[in-house]
């Protein structure tokens, strides 16, 4: 898919009115399609070639590609990094910045790099403390948190101000995302949570892994309640589980991930570790199937760790892009080549 | 001591009260205050505030207080300082992700915010980044401070 402004497919495009960014992910959603983001595990490399090699998986499945910032508060290859060697070949990512490492110079810093490099989604985040990670001794910083963050970006865009007053002379036109877990308590907080979020700039939301449909049907019921589907993109997060055993793992380790008794018995009743796999990608599709239909639900975000090949076969099962190709690196030159034999 | 700070959530509705009134009592002081010189009153101010607010919330004297929009619960005992709602890591039974022998702050601030009057809409007033120079300096002197000037700009229109 390539729109009719775009000059070079992949290339940031002119922005339009009531618009902030000059990216991909903004235009589709605000097209009203219903659009996918998966997320990216940066590698544990210096070699720029992994990190186009796990991007070019999701090729033509995928609308923008969120490049983690050392999730779990494990170490790997910087977002800034993979966002910049990514961008450059035209793919449209979502840079995520967590509070956990960088305090407020080093954000805005980031921010303003990162935007002249094509970033045009930012997702503001918390962070996982580094109590779970592979250097617990390491001291965090959480200088901001994700919500004041989150004003200081805008106020960058809008205001063409550092967080100091000093002027920036060329702001950076981002379209502004955060996360939202509506399965952690206090449950009945979590949608006036997601109300503050939007207050400060919040522009589309990706929440944590839906396992539990319910909780996230009341979930979006007092979120409809609250008018807020309106003002926001939602995309809730799926994810295939790779067995019984690593879902057991995840829901004791993994903060946040709240995985049903249900989920993990239907994993169980299928022998076999090919079949589980099998079995968890079969979960993740039926779940994207409940939540589509959802109202004020604007597309899906999917985080497939260690299982990124086997997001192709989510998109394309559940149908979720009816038809619509998400632009891919090689695209264009795939189409000037049938127009080329077609002249011939 | 965590039994006294659950206990100041449990009882967050009248320790806001109580709090307010005192506040607004102290402004009475302020001629007297302003007499012996805020300079000078800093440091037995802040050595009696932090011997109160530790003893009921906690309190970690940022010198910032916003107790009054967090359900009387101090935001700076979360293991992440996050000063504008709970993070996504909050266990299911509502304990903190990074030390689980603790309820989350947030867990605790909700509850004594609806106990507060108008608490719920204060939860949600969006608060600026801690300013880390005024850690460990007294947060009541500054809020009559405050007050006082405010009160001075309203006279002066």
């Amino acid at each position: 898919m390539q729109f009719d402004d775009e000059p070079v497919a992949g290339e940031n495009l002119p922005i339009l009115p009531g618009h902030n960014s000059p990216g991909r992910l903004e235009r589709i959603l605000r097209a009203g399609a219903f659009t996918v983001t998966a997320e990216i595990a940066p590698p544990d490399s210096a070699d720029p070639h992994e990190a186009y090699v796990r991007a070019r998986l999701f090729d033509g499945y995928v609308d923008a590609i969120n490049a983690t910032d050392g999730s779990g508060a494990n170490c790997h290859m910087s977002s800034v990094g993979m966002c910049s060697l990514l961008t450059r070949r035209g793919y449209s990512m979502v840079m995520q910045i967590s509070c956990r490492d960088r305090n407020r110079i080093a954000i805005q810093g980031d921010v303003l790099g990162a935007s002249a490099m094509g970033v045009s989604n930012l997702l503001c985040l918390t962070g996982d403390g580094v109590e779970s990670g592979d250097h617990a001794a390491a001291k965090s910083v959480f200088d901001l948190d994700s919500m004041s963050s989150l004003a200081m970006i805008r106020s960058m865009r809008d205001e063409g101000r550092f967080l100091s007053g000093r002027e920036i002379t060329s702001p950076p036109q981002v379209f502004l995302g955060a996360a939202a877990n509506p399965f952690a308590p206090p449950l009945d907080y979590r949608p006036l949570r997601l109300k503050k979020k939007i207050a400060v700039g919040a522009q589309f939301i990706q929440t944590q892994y839906c396992f539990d449909i319910e909780r996230f049907k009341e979930y979006m019921q007092e979120v409809r309640d609250l008018g807020l589907h309106e003002t926001v993109f939602i995309l809730p997060g799926v994810g295939p589980l790779a067995s019984a055993r690593s879902a057991e793992w995840i829901r004791r380790h993994v903060a946040g991930v709240h995985i049903p008794d249900a989920i993990i018995k239907r994993l169980k009743g299928v022998i076999g570790a090919k079949a589980q796999a099998q079995e968890g990608v079969n979960i993740c599709i039926d779940m994207v199937h409940e939540l589509k239909d959802i109202i004020g639900v604007h597309g899906i975000h999917i985080m497939a760790y260690k299982q990124e090949h086997r997001v192709p076969e989510i998109v394309e099962k559940t149908g979720v892009l009816e038809g619509r190709i998400p632009w891919q690196p090689g695209a264009d030159e795939a189409v000037q080549g049938y127009k080329r034999s077609k002249a011939i | 001591m965590k039994s006294v700070r659950y206990w100041s959530t449990r009882n967050a509705g009248w320790l806001d009260r109580f709090y307010e009134a005192l506040t607004r009592g102290m402004g009475f002081l302020h001629p007297l205050f302003a007499l012996i010189g805020y300079k000078r009153l800093e440091l037995p101010v802040i050595k009696f505030e932090s011997l109160v607010k530790g003893f009921l919330f906690d309190s970690q004297s940022c010198g910032q207080c916003i107790l009054g929009a967090t359900g009387m619960v101090c935001p700076m005992n979360c293991p992440k300082s996050l000063r504008n709602g709970p993070c996504g890591g909050v266990r299911q039974d509502g304990s903190c992700e990074i030390n689980p022998a603790i309820t989350c702050v947030w867990v605790s601030a909700w509850e004594g915010s609806q106990r507060i009057t108008q608490g719920v809409e204060k939860i949600q007033i969006i608060q600026p980044p801690v300013d880390h120079r005024l850690q460990g300096s007294s947060a009541w002197l500054r809020e009559l401070r405050r007050r006082h000037e405010k009160k001075r700009a309203l006279h002066a229109i």
